[in-house]
């Protein structure tokens, strides 16, 4: 009996042992797999659904409709006000896709098994932030042609695709660790919009600054500003995040 | 259960004795300005809350760091005080600036940096109580409520320089002076009594209301503590 016990008592130790010398020789690259891991789970899951990806492709072509109808985009019109219904697209679309993210994570105990991996939970916070960023893009792209085609106008500028880019990493940074918290709470998918919209109006007011200017073709003196903003604010909110991101899914 | 501390019952009366005498300096003793005439005394208090209320909201940022690192409750409920308490000073600031403007600029409300920030704090911290109202959970509400406490205290001075980029209106009373500025003015040596009077006794109130709503808090946390016990 006692032969047959010792192997059982010593795997767990030996197991424990391997698990802390992965743990304390754990290079970098293992934290980029772990990132891509969550990465790859989340386009799997959306390959497979296509929930998040529809609605939020169908309620952004929905908005333009009722701008059109809101603000008579008529071609002097649309001069001006084509930055801001882009972004208020893009920011009211944004919602429904990170609430959607973090609440399939919460709803079926997923965020558990996320959690007891062992792996750095930032690692979690970025994969997370990656695929939600990927999907908001995505979507961006679609409805960024299916605009110039219905109100003849060119949207496809680098310096307004650079834009969208530098506000869609901010939005999200800020989004994807607003929305772990929101789920979290029992108002749950109604709070995110009142959290996240006054602490990203530095991001929205910069990104529909920048993108008149390319789409009015201003001047890069007057295009870089609200561009510097963007590129700190991205920086900034991404640090703090990944900071604070810890003590947001911690049980 | 214990008795309120001699030194707020103090407090207390010191901060109504200074209200009395910045009312009384406000809209007495200093000098009528010649421009807008009597409205204008309106920026004692004006920026007496500001202040007070900016304070408030920066320590209560710190305060929410302190709770990250050091998970101690106690800085969760310094940091409830200080921004519910900035929250209604912030609040009385937009109010009299409204009535301030009305005259001087004739019109309530402009999308100024400052305006626009104001109201964009006070949407930030509606959004944190409505944030901690959602929790049950006293310790995950205090480390969600620290957390946006600190991201908003962030956000919200990059709001100010962000819109920043459009043109301001709105005075630079002390130091430096802005060509698009209206309804700035030089202060005379009473104004300034006044003036300064007011910041003096704002942050008397401040701490006074402050210190209440800390021992709120704290009987808060005590009535919920027996609670539980009860029901065990």
């Amino acid at each position: 009996m006692t032969d047959k016990l010792t192997p059982v008592a010593e795997e767990p130790i030996q197991a424990d042992a391997r698990s802390r010398e992965l743990m304390a020789s754990r290079p970098s690259s293992s934290f980029f797999k772990a990132v891509s891991a969550v990465v790859w789970k989340d386009v799997q899951a959306e390959v497979r659904s296509r929930e998040l990806f529809s609605a939020m492709l169908v309620f952004s072509l929905l908005m333009i409709l009722i701008f059109n109808f809101a603000l008579e985009l008529d071609v002097k019109t649309r001069q001006s006000v084509t930055a801001g219904v882009l972004w208020a697209t893009f920011a009211f679309a944004g919602t429904l896709g990170l609430n959607r993210s973090m609440s399939i994570e919460k709803d079926r105990g997923c965020m558990d098994g996320l959690l007891l991996a062992p792996v750095d939970r930032s690692a979690i916070y970025f994969g997370k932030v990656i695929s939600n960023l990927a999907f908001m893009l995505i979507v961006e792209l679609i409805v960024l042609p299916v605009y110039s085609v219905l109100y003849n106008i060119n949207l496809f500028i680098p310096g307004l695709l650079l834009v969208i880019l530098l506000g869609s990493i901010g939005y999200v940074a800020v989004g994807t660790l607003l929305a772990a918290m929101s789920v979290q709470t029992r108002t749950r998918d109604i709070l995110l919009p009142i959290l996240l919209f006054p602490i990203i109006i530095p991001v929205l007011l910069a990104a529909v600054k920048a993108s008149s200017g390319f789409l009015n073709g201003a001047d890069m003196t007057e295009i870089l500003p609200p561009l510097n903003l963007l590129i700190f604010y991205d920086i900034v909110f991404t640090a703090v995040a990944f900071m604070v991101f810890d003590s947001v899914v911690e049980e | 259960m214990e008795t309120k501390p001699l030194a707020l019952t103090i407090l207390d009366i010191v901060s109504i004795l200074v209200l009395v005498i910045a009312t009384y300096l406000a809209l007495v003793f200093a000098p009528t300005e010649l421009v807008m005439g009597d409205v204008q005394r309106v920026f004692y208090f004006h920026i007496g809350t500001a202040w007070t209320a900016l304070i408030g909201f920066m320590l209560a940022a710190l305060f929410s760091v302190t709770y990250l690192i050091t998970k101690n409750l106690r800085w969760d409920r310094l940091e409830v005080a200080a921004i519910e308490v900035s929250m209604v000073f912030f609040f009385i600031t937009i109010v009299l600036g409204s009535i301030w403007a009305r005259p001087a600029w004739n019109t309530w409300w402009t999308w100024d940096p400052r305006l626009t920030t104001a109201a964009v704090t006070e949407l930030i911290y509606a959004a944190y109580f409505m944030l901690r109202q959602g929790i049950d959970d006293p310790e995950r509400r205090a480390r969600f409520g620290a957390v946006y406490a600190l991201i908003g205290g962030l956000s919200a001075p990059i709001t100010f320089f962000a819109i920043r980029f459009f043109r301001t209106i709105h005075p630079v009373v002390i130091g430096g002076g802005n060509a698009a500025a209206q309804g700035g003015f030089n202060m005379t040596a009473d104004m300034r009594v006044a003036f300064f009077f007011g910041l003096f006794a704002f942050t008397i109130i401040f701490i006074d209301l402050f210190w209440h709503r800390v021992r709120l808090g704290e009987l808060q946390n005590k009535v919920e503590q027996l609670k539980l016990q009860s029901s065990i």
